[in-house]
């Protein structure tokens, strides 16, 4: 069984069972919009938005929402402890990792496609002055913050109080992440773009996402061996 | 996939011992388990089995000794050993989302199986062929149990791990899942049953081994009077 064939059969029953309730999908795109919502009304005053404002919120809706689709993700393979028999399948074990983190990327380009016009319209940001840079901004914040949401979720997977412990492990390790994702977004924003802060930002999303990738495949077989 | 070389008809627990922090789930547990036994792992709750199971399946280490699958430890066969070994438990290892075909076809092809004959011959073993396109959560307790047996044995596996699978099942669907071990045993496989249930043992395992705190207190052939010699080791039934 190859390393990738493993992870595409792993994305495509994920993706055979969301289609049959849209229950993550629909929930993600639900919360991701409710929190911009609920922030354009604190703070855009008179039309116009607390400065830098749009890619802080831009980056926390992609943040949360992704921590609720990382929970609902693995609770599916906790209910009848499909993710034993997953690791119980002759296969890589990384290449189940691989195949959950594709889903989850899936996902989360599907709630940046609706979260960035909401974002750019409520908030009059002009997100999509430097498209490229913006989408690698989104991919390189993506990638990381998925990564190691993926190791965490599928770790926790029979903690009992692992709702509560997802966020506690994974937001001080993605805060990295997170402050590039803003800092760059907020350098496009400026009234003149910067595309080179911009780019920069993209460089350092890329060395972290080069590190919590390698380090997840390394260490995803040892976690997950009880 | 089936690769011959990963083939073994003995599994040994070379002094396995296993602790999560300072709670000890194993201590020196040694036993054997040849092609065509029924190996009964009798005790009460918490007394290890399923620790056992787990450790003779891959899906936890042991904290010292080796589990030899014919001679060679695991570390030595990798991923494809897994291809040889067979799990169910008293979870069912199913998506109740997916239909019974679709669990069954996601599985075949992790294992690197043709994905009509051997599907198509699971779901007539598990005698849902024409529920085969339901969703399993539709399923009654005994249908999604004999979906989930076929599913652990759609690889054909030689080293088959039951972890109180019965639970909750009916007289009758016990008694078909009893045939169906003694076929796979009398085929070949070596098939560990961990249970606390004595009725269920009796005259079904061929071996028996009796432990208790993480540790074996016996391991013996299957003998009559199997509730008299669990009193007298293990405590009241």
């Amino acid at each position: 069984m190859t390393f990738l064939r493993t992870a595409w059969l792993v994305l495509r029953k994920d993706f055979a069972i969301e289609v049959r309730s849209w229950e993550i999908l629909t929930t993600t795109l639900f919360f991701a919009s409710s929190c911009v919502l609920v922030f354009a009304f604190a703070f855009v005053k008179e039309g116009r938005a607390v400065e830098d404002a749009a890619a802080g919120i831009l980056w926390i809706a992609i943040a949360f929402s992704g921590t609720l689709a990382l929970g609902r993700t693995f609770e599916r393979e906790r209910y009848g402890e499909t993710l034993r028999a997953l690791l119980l399948a002759p296969a890589p074990r990384p290449a189940l990792y691989v195949g959950k983190l594709l889903g989850m990327l899936a996902l989360l380009g599907i709630a940046e496609a609706l979260l960035v016009p909401m974002v750019a319209f409520l908030f009059q940001a002009a997100l999509f002055s430097r498209p490229l840079l913006l989408a690698g901004l989104l991919a390189g914040g993506t990638i990381g913050f998925a990564a190691v949401g993926t190791l965490f979720a599928a770790m926790l997977v029979r903690a009992r109080s692992r709702d509560v412990l997802l966020p506690i492990l994974l937001y001080p390790i993605t805060i990295p992440v997170i402050i590039a994702g803003v800092r760059g977004t907020a350098a496009l924003l400026a009234e003149i773009p910067d595309e080179a802060t911009a780019t920069m930002w993209i460089g350092i999303l890329v060395a972290f996402d080069t590190v919590f990738v390698t380090l997840a495949l390394w260490t995803f077989e040892p976690l997950m061996t009880e | 996939m089936n690769d011959g070389h990963l083939d073994f008809d003995v599994v040994e627990v070379a002094d396995v011992s296993r602790h999560f922090g300072r709670r000890r789930a194993l201590s020196h547990i040694s036993l054997t388990a040849r092609a065509g036994d029924i190996v009964g792992l009798l005790g009460p709750n918490g007394a290890g089995k399923s620790t056992l199971i787990a450790v003779l399946a891959t899906l936890a280490a042991p904290n010292s000794g080796e589990v030899r699958y014919g001679n060679r430890p695991a570390r030595r066969l990798g991923p494809g050993l897994r291809d040889r070994i067979g799990l169910l438990a008293h979870e069912l290892h199913l998506y109740p989302e997916l239909s019974a075909r679709q669990n069954l076809r996601f599985f075949a092809q992790l294992y690197g199986l043709a994905t009509r004959g051997p599907v198509d011959r699971a779901l007539e073993a598990a005698g849902l062929s024409d529920r085969a396109d339901e969703v399993v959560s539709g399923f009654s307790r005994g249908m999604r149990q004999r979906l989930a047996l076929e599913r652990a044995l759609l690889h054909r596996p030689r080293l088959v791990l039951f972890d109180e699978p019965f639970t909750g099942l009916d007289d009758r669907a016990v008694g078909l899942a009893s045939d169906r071990l003694r076929r796979l045993a009398a085929d070949g496989a070596i098939v560990v049953l961990a249970t606390h249930d004595l009725d269920l043992a009796d005259g079904l395992v061929t071996r028996v081994a009796l432990i208790r705190d993480g540790r074996l207190l016996s391991d013996e052939p299957a003998s009559t009077g199997l509730r008299a010699r669990y009193r007298a080791l293990i405590g009241a039934t």
